[in-house]
């Protein structure tokens, strides 16, 4: 089987028209391949987040990750970036789905593509690739532990971020959660208020839940790694995106 | 977790950082996942001039044990000082 794949940053039109860039990762056959956008966790547009994105290509799909930093600190490292986005409050919603928009229109774009586009976000990215399910038309999405989709916002924080689900109605595709027993944001009781929210809409949905794992377990790089509940994940994401985004 | 909490406050005086000293305007403090330390979550400090650019950063991540040391060793040195010293006015 032919297998050759190439990565590459390339510059891409974002939210309002602004110049940002993107990492790409992408199959170099023929096709049709579906897409997927990578939304990285507030850390940054890091080595492990691209290193998913080629993970991600390496299975099949062609897959984008925006640099939702990029207007912060344009051709800053990863961490400064970061520390510059968090410091200007960090990334608002509307141009976190404006960003994604662009990604998926790219996606769309390549003569690869066979039209359906997902979306997969870890840490802030999960409650970022549920806000983009609820805005855009996509065809599949996986929220990895995103916190505040559900849940109260304590009166301190200076974040661009607030709960979200309330938009549960407009979900436009199917959605995986993968969440660890031992997280607190989002708490267990927190996942099953999302549950909750997609059972009564009458949503598709797979959600689990793993014993011994907490926040960021998919992290190969952190010590919240938990190999077990990622080796799981990963099979149920490739599942996931087999089913709603295979050719 | 992600806290998204961030405390920022005005600095005044300077830091050294990856092209040499310049003068500090800021500080981030938050408790999220480091970028380098070894641990889950630690204290992160961010001294910064952001009109300086991103790059104008002096960043550490410390231990919870390891913040609330400093704060003591800051308030123990300052105690030792004459009241003021250090004072910018």
């Amino acid at each position: 089987m032919y297998d050759a794949m190439m990565a590459e940053t390339i510059p891409l039109t974002g939210h309002s028209g602004d110049p940002i860039e993107a990492y790409l990762a992408r199959p170099l056959g023929p096709g049709p391949y579906g897409g997927v956008v990578v939304i990285h966790h507030m850390p940054g547009y890091d080595e492990p987040s691209k290193e998913i994105v080629r993970k991600i290509a390496a299975h099949g799909y062609a897959a984008i990750m925006p640099n939702l930093h990029y207007r912060d600190a344009p051709g800053a490292s990863p961490d400064d970036a970061a520390a510059a986005s968090r410091a200007a409050g960090g990334v608002p919603d509307e141009r976190l789905v404006g960003d994604v928009d662009a990604a998926v229109r790219y996606l769309k774009g390549l003569t690869s593509s066979n039209g359906k586009v997902g979306t997969i976000g870890y840490c802030s990215g999960g409650r970022q690739s549920f806000l983009a399910a609820c805005s855009l038309d996509l065809d599949a999405a996986v929220d990895c532990y995103g916190a505040f989709v559900v849940g109260e916002v304590p009166e301190n924080f200076r974040m661009a971020v607030r709960p979200i689900v309330d938009l549960t109605p407009n979900l436009s595709c199917p959605l995986l959660g993968l969440f660890g027993a031992e997280d607190q944001y989002p708490s267990p009781d927190q996942v099953k208020e999302l549950e909750e929210a997609l059972k009564q809409h009458g949503k598709t949905y797979d959600f689990h839940v793993y014993e011994d794992a907490g926040h960021a377990f998919f992290a190969v790089d952190r010590p919240s790694y938990r190999p077990q509940a990622a080796n799981d994940g990963w099979q149920r994401v490739f599942s996931w995106f087999d089913r709603y985004l295979g050719a | 977790m992600c806290t998204y909490v961030t405390e920022t406050v005005r600095m005044a005086g300077s830091g050294k950082g990856p092209d040499g000293w310049f003068p500090l305007t800021q500080a981030s403090v938050y408790v999220d996942h480091p970028f380098h330390a070894p641990f889950e979550h630690t204290v992160n400090i961010d001294f910064a001039a952001p009109e300086l650019g991103p790059g104008a950063r002096v960043a550490v991540e410390l231990t919870e044990e390891s913040a609330l040391a400093l704060i003591d060793a800051i308030k123990a040195a300052l105690a030792a000082a004459p009241p003021g010293i250090a004072a910018a006015g």
